[in-house]
């Protein structure tokens, strides 16, 4: 098969001032309060999922220190893009997407200073998260039976893509090889092509983090009632696996696979997706109510269509479905599709644009609800960090610092947090443990 | 029986299968969750698959799979007695989780300041297409409408084809999962202040939570990412293939190169060059120097072509295999078969048997979602039927079983 260019595309220079200096009006209040005053929590985070886990305890409040190494950077700090095309460790667009709120303290664990160095954060730290392939930590001494040694009542989160334990344990656990062992591929495509993988890549990542914040809030309050830590061990492969649970009982109960028919569902008709004027521009349409179906004949100024027998039930439109997307294409292929959201949405039926990351960078109601954080970053400079991916009314999230350099905070908490003097961190820097 | 993590608190859950999930995270970490259908049961229990095609409120593998350690009544909350008993029960319970159209909770009185009246310290969690206010919250939205407008859509598919969604719904996963975190870190905020607070979760918005790859890539070089189907692009618009076709299936691998990725290449043409399918070209490449970024199309179809052609004589099992014998990031596409009988998930005992009795069967669920060193954080038991635990709820709340009996006549519950 030959490969063709034109899958990526530039468009019109838009700055992000723009969009971060147009007055939004916005969901967050700062109310002064936060839900986690005094929490603290020391992670050997790799790669996105550790991360994004940590944003639901840093954006509220909580202390978070991420221990890396400049002699192995996380992938996430080596990718592109990066700030004015210059390559650096401080300035991945990745890196800095979601890392806001955090603290950064650069540790050589190679070296015996530095493993006590991580010895002392963990005896401060509440909770200790990581997410390498399993064996790391222990490789350090630092699996769950030596973290109890150092503070008995620690919470020690443990995110690996197969578990801790099991067959698969040394598998490479990236996004991409974890959606595809879950099967999410068989879902996508259509009935006459292959599986396809979901387009942000590594899909999984995003999954995990939601039950392991979900199980720590929970662990912490049980530690506080009994004084008892524990391990948590979330397999991100089995978190993905609840997303996907009635495809799984379906197979179980009626021996059936996952079939893939593109956007088309059982249970609606029209329900797809709708070229639009311009380039790669799309709209979604979906009437999930009979009493949409004439409103969105009447919305495209087509009020027949209603009483066309081809189309006059949800059987008859299914079984005519070619031609009705047809005739819908013909109307939205006219339009863009914020002309179409806008017009079918009057008319109460269910439409949308197709963003794509400029639309959603945009969107004005993800900004709003805070999405995203524009933000002064030490290096890149004006930098829009991801946000929450929800409002609390008393204790919203709050965008307080941009992504840390790597070892930013090595001064502050060798010093200020350990208790270490001056010279003991000066000692430090030149026996190379903070690298 | 170990004991749970969060025995003793309550939940009335009156979502439809916007907000299933944050229940069903709220159940297995100890939470007492009862699910609230209006009389007749929900009308989210005609979502299929059904167990054995039969299309049944009863029969849903939808409600099974979201609904199980939950338990269920019914109640006709527009209904005078139907309110009082309502407020009996959240006078009882510590979450109040819904995802009614915004405003909807509100008119029937029982909005966020209305529960704060009925409990002072009530934690109310909102899951909605997008969000309470603002110009999209009165929109109308189904699953693709959601995964579009999050900036998933765009992405996935042909790049000479429209974009495809999933086809098992997913804006309502991440909402659901967002969700349960949002109630726990009220949760957590009202044990240490006393203090309750409204939750307000968006399907939109918690799944364009994750657009890591993309939005960077919009705000720093101009570039927006669109489909390469069965491939991976870099910002260079160079494509390598992701899924390969293999004997009975298909192979999920990429190179990667550079310090990280040199291992997994030489491993590969190791195991190629034993079957006799390596060429002089890649028995000779030196895999430190492959960077996406930088690489030709013409050296990523160089180092392709046989290694498709290897992959067209493998099973996805040895795939697997040598997965893990010799330490190469492959792996197989799973299918749900696969699942099944997957050898880690075994070992793991993640799939646990629950007994179905009514259907007089047993149907294997995910065991746990995490595995906890105190708690038990099991999936507890089969979703419930309609109305069934109407005498036991309603009787903890006080009412006579004759009480109970005559609410039912009156089609209250």
């Amino acid at each position: 098969m030959t490969v063709g260019a034109n899958l990526v595309f530039a468009l019109v220079t838009k700055s992000w001032q723009e969009a971060g200096e147009r007055s939004q009006e916005s969901e967050v209040t700062d109310t002064g309060k936060k839900v986690f005053d005094d929490l603290k929590i020391a992670a050997f985070s790799w790669a996105m999922v550790g991360p994004l886990t940590l944003k639901f305890f840093a954006d509220y409040g909580a202390a978070v220190i991420r221990v890396e190494t400049s002699l192995r950077p996380c992938v996430t700090r080596t990718s592109a893009p990066y700030k004015d095309n210059i390559p650096g460790i401080n300035r991945s667009g990745y890196f800095n997407h979601f890392s806001a709120n955090m603290m950064s303290l650069s540790l050589n664990m190679k070296s015996p200073q530095g493993l006590d160095v991580a010895k002392e954060l963990i005896a401060w730290s509440d909770v200790v998260m990581e997410n390498f392939t399993p064996g790391v930590m222990d490789k350090w001494g630092l699996g769950f039976q030596e973290l109890k040694k150092i503070k008995p009542d620690i919470i020690m989160v443990r995110q690996n893509g197969f578990g801790v334990e099991g067959p698969y344990k040394n598998l490479a656990a990236f996004g991409m090889i974890l959606s595809a062992i879950a099967g999410i591929p068989n879902y996508i495509g259509w009935p006459d092509g292959g599986p396809l993988p979901v387009g942000v890549g590594a899909y999984t990542d995003s999954i995990s983090p939601r039950f392991a914040s979900a199980a720590l809030i929970a662990a912490l309050e049980y530690r506080d009632r009994t004084g008892k830590g524990q391990l948590i061990d979330l397999a991100q492969f089995e978190t993905a696996l609840y997303f996907l649970m009635p495809g799984l009982l379906d197979t179980c109960v009626n021996d059936r696979e996952p079939v893939r028919n593109g956007n088309a569902v059982e249970w609606a008709a029209p329900h797809n997706v709708y070229p639009c004027k311009g380039k790669e521009r799309w709209c979604t349409i979906a009437v999930t109510e009979e009493v949409q179906w004439p409103a969105l004949c009447s919305a495209v100024g087509k009020p027949w269509l209603a009483q066309d027998p081809r189309f006059d039930t949800l059987k008859r439109r299914k079984e005519n479905e070619k031609e009705l997307d047809e005739e819908i294409a013909s109307w939205t292929k006219e339009r863009t599709p914020e002309e179409v959201m806008n017009v079918l949405q009057a008319a109460g039926v269910a439409a949308g644009v197709v963003e794509n990351a400029s639309d959603v960078f945009e969107d004005p109601q993800l900004r709003r609800r805070g999405l995203f954080w524009p933000m002064e970053h030490g290096e890149m400079g004006a930098f829009t960090h991801l946000g929450t991916s929800m409002v609390l009314s008393e204790t919203p999230a709050q965008a307080e610092a941009p992504s840390p350099c790597i070892g930013e905070h090595n001064e502050y908490i060798l010093t200020k947090i350990l208790g270490k003097t001056d010279d003991e961190f000066v000692e430090l820097l030149a026996a190379g443990a903070l690298t | 029986m170990r004991p749970s993590m969060l025995g003793g608190y309550r939940a009335l859950d009156l979502t439809d299968e916007r907000g299933f999930l944050c229940g069903k995270i709220l159940a297995e970490l100890g939470v007492d969750v009862i699910k609230v259908e209006k009389p007749g049961g929900d009308p989210a229990r005609k979502i299929g698959p059904f167990w054995h095609d039969q299309a049944d409120p009863e029969k849903s593998l939808y409600w099974f799979a979201y609904n199980s350690s939950k338990r269920g009544i019914t109640l006709d909350l527009e209904s005078v007695e139907g309110k009082s008993l309502f407020r009996g029960l959240v006078q009882t319970s510590d979450f109040v989780v819904e995802s009614f159209d915004p405003g909807v909770l509100g008119k029937l009185g029982f909005g966020y300041r209305e529960l704060r009246r009925i409990k002072k310290d009530i934690i109310l969690t909102s899951i909605t297409p997008f969000g309470q206010s603002g110009p999209y919250s009165r929109y109308k939205a189904a699953d693709l409408t959601l995964m579009g407008m999050a900036g998933e859509l765009f992405m996935t598919g042909d790049s000479d084809k429209p974009p495809v969604n999933i086809s098992m719904p997913q804006a309502c996963m991440h909402a659901g999962a967002d969700a349960a975190v949002g109630s726990m870190l009220a949760h957590h905020h009202r044990r240490m202040t006393g203090e309750g607070q409204h939750v307000d979760v968006a399907m939109q918005h918690s799944a364009a939570w994750f657009l890591a790859q993309t939005i960077p890539h919009w705000e720093m070089e101009n570039l927006i990412l669109g489909r390469v189907g069965t491939f991976r692009t870099s910002s260079r618009g160079t494509l390598q293939r992701q899924v390969w076709p293999c004997r009975d299936g298909y192979i999920f691998f990429f190179m990667i190169g550079g310090q990280q990725g040199a291992k997994t290449g030489y491993q590969l043409v190791q195991w190629m060059e034993e079957e006799g399918m390596a060429d002089e070209f890649l028995k000779g490449y030196k895999w430190e120097e492959f960077d996406m970024a930088t690489a030709t199309q013409e050296l990523i179809d160089k180092i392709s072509r046989p290694i498709a052609e290897f992959f067209l004589t493998r099973t996805k099992k040895e795939a697997l295999d040598a997965a893990m014998s010799r330490n190469i990031s492959i792996c197989p596409l799973m299918g749900n078969r696969d699942l099944l009988e997957d050898p880690n998930l075994a070992a793991r005992g993640f799939w646990k048997p629950i007994a179905h009795p009514h259907l007089r069967t047993t149907i294997p669920y995910p065991r746990q979602f995490a595995r906890s060193s105190e708690n038990d954080t099991e999936t507890r038991f089969r979703a419930p039927r309609i109305g069934e635990h109407n005498t036991e709820v309603y009787r903890e709340l006080g009412l006579s079983a004759d009480r109970v009996e005559e609410l039912k006549k009156q089609g209250v519950i």
